[in-house]
């Protein structure tokens, strides 16, 4: 256990140096969810064209707005790992006798520090536009939590499709074709019980309804968890499990 | 750089026994024999696609053999791939050393991964910087580093953990004649010193004659030949050339051989090295 949490802190200070010396792509990616909140939400909530229960629509969105945010930095994190493998980075750290599971956990756990910046910006444009936004620090602690765990989710996701498809041009086509239909399958701009059965049941099996679920009760004042945090989090950690379990299987065939 | 000769369990410091690699019907590797002993300079020679970087794929545990085996370091590539890794040390064609990172942060990454411990890590890093003629430049970022700067900082990042053996894919490809011959002092040095076995591929005549003590050329992934340089030479007659030599065994298709990702991957290195 010693040596997993040294090899993969050794890959996150590795990412973490990157990130700080070079946050243009960080910044850049804040850029969509503030035009998101700032324009489409602000519209959404004064048209009050769809039902979202004790919220006002600006508050129901944000969290949804968050995930979105960790869902598109996180997706394309396959596109850095193709790139790697372009340069002779992966075959290195495959060639040290680092175990596979650190550095696949090491370059999720990265990713979701990424995810946090997103989460900082967020809650800044947020109290801005005065949403009702949960100050108390351990909910404040739960959502950057909840916010890394759904960082190592996607980017995991992600990377196991670096893995499959191998070049940058195949991951943007797939990673666009994953990443709107995601969104729009979970709870993120409107409730459950406003979509159609199919797609309701699509969004049951989606990771990002939960990560979503999680959040809106975390991060906003009356903000009603649908599903429970027990289930949220049971479901997040489990489809986080899975996709690790097959990542380390896969992530050594890039090498090959 | 304190690097200690490590014990010696075998007889070889790589052997091979009909090693083979296949994708799906090509054969890219086909019964592969290799007996290097401890301390030599080994050089794998071929044409683009004939097989060198699959056999140091196959070596390095990156790719599983289809069928054969082989021992490096006394270990089985198959069987104990972790106490392989944890005895070799690996230079890529590809250029592998992160150049948004500095030297030093790159030696650092290293040193955690080959679990040197927090005490030694300094000592060694210098020590590898200093052997490498790169103290000074351990602050700056790697995308600042000349092509041959960046080759010398590889061979430090694979010498860190004190390996046995070191695999070399193409470590001087366009490297400029000075930089080039910088790497190879370097080698030489290493295994002066420290009595390290390398096992090398090149297309450079004037490297293998400098570098190797004995030489196999593979032509369509089976070995051709192998030979002490002059050997191979001598067998073609008086006046023949290594390049002769290479001509003769590879197959007579230099000019035809290679994929286009191979060449790609050869340009894109180039591209990077300046």
């Amino acid at each position: 256990m010693k040596r997993f949490i040294l090899e993969s802190t050794a890959i996150v200070a590795v990412e973490l140096i990157k990130l700080v010396r070079d946050p243009t792509e960080v910044i850049s990616r804040a850029v969509q969810p503030v035009l998101w909140l700032v324009v489409f939400g602000q519209v959404l909530a004064q048209a009050r064209g769809i039902h979202t229960g004790q919220l006002n629509y600006l508050d129901f969105i944000t969290p949804g707005i968050l995930a979105q945010s960790v869902l598109f930095s996180a997706i394309f994190y396959g596109i850095a790992i193709i790139w790697e493998r372009d340069l002779g980075v992966v075959h290195k750290l495959l060639v040290s006798p680092a175990l596979r599971s650190s550095l696949v956990f090491g370059k999720a756990f990265a990713a979701g520090f990424r995810g946090v910046l997103q989460a900082i910006v967020i809650y800044i444009v947020a109290l801005a536009l005065h949403v009702s936004i949960r100050l108390d620090p351990l909910a404040i602690v739960a959502v950057l939590a909840s916010v890394m765990l759904g960082s190592a989710i996607f980017s995991t996701f992600s990377l196991i499709i670096a893995c499959i498809v191998k070049t940058r041009e195949r991951f943007m086509g797939i990673g666009q074709l994953l990443t709107m239909p995601m969104f729009f399958a979970s709870n993120a701009i409107y409730p459950l019980d406003l979509m159609p059965g199919w797609l309701r049941v699509i969004a049951q099996i989606n990771p990002l309804t939960y990560l979503i679920d999680a959040l809106r009760g975390l991060m906003i004042k009356g903000g009603e968890v649908v599903h429970g945090y027990l289930v949220d989090f049971s479901v997040m950690l489990a489809v986080f499990s899975l996709l690790l379990f097959v990542a380390v299987r896969l992530y050594p065939k890039l090498a090959e | 750089m304190n690097t200690s000769t490590p014990d010696l369990p075998t007889e070889f410091a790589i052997k091979t026994q009909a090693l083979t690699r296949q994708f799906g019907s090509l054969t890219a590797v086909d019964c592969i024999e290799l007996r290097i002993p401890h301390g030599d300079i080994f050089g794998l020679l071929g044409a683009n696609g004939a097989g060198k970087s699959t056999v140091i794929k196959m070596l390095t545990t990156l790719l599983s053999p289809t069928s054969g085996s082989a021992e490096v370091g006394g270990y089985d590539i198959i069987k104990s791939p972790g106490d392989v890794r944890r005895n070799i040390g690996y230079v890529s064609q590809l250029l592998s050393a992160d150049g948004a990172l500095t030297g030093y942060e790159n030696l650092q990454l290293s040193a955690r991964l080959y679990g040197i411990d927090r005490a030694a890590r300094s000592t060694r890093i210098r020590d590898a910087l200093d052997f490498m003629g790169l103290s000074d430049s351990a602050g700056k970022l790697v995308k600042t580093y000349s092509g041959g700067m960046i080759r010398r900082l590889e061979l430090a990042q694979a010498m860190l953990h004190h390996p046995a053996i070191l695999f070399l894919d193409e470590p001087t490809i366009g490297l400029d004649p000075v930089a080039r011959h910088t790497v190879w002092d370097r080698l030489l040095e290493l295994r002066r010193d420290f009595g390290i076995t390398v096992l090398i591929t090149t297309h450079d005549m004037e490297e293998a004659e400098t570098l190797c003590d004995e030489l196999a050329i593979l032509h369509a992934g089976r070995i051709s030949v192998v030979g002490k340089p002059a050997a191979l030479r001598a067998g073609l007659g008086d006046g023949a050339t290594l390049d002769d030599v290479f001509a003769h065994y590879a197959g007579g298709s230099i000019h035809e051989s290679g994929s286009f990702s191979d060449i790609a991957q050869t340009r894109r290195t180039a591209h990077r090295l300046g």
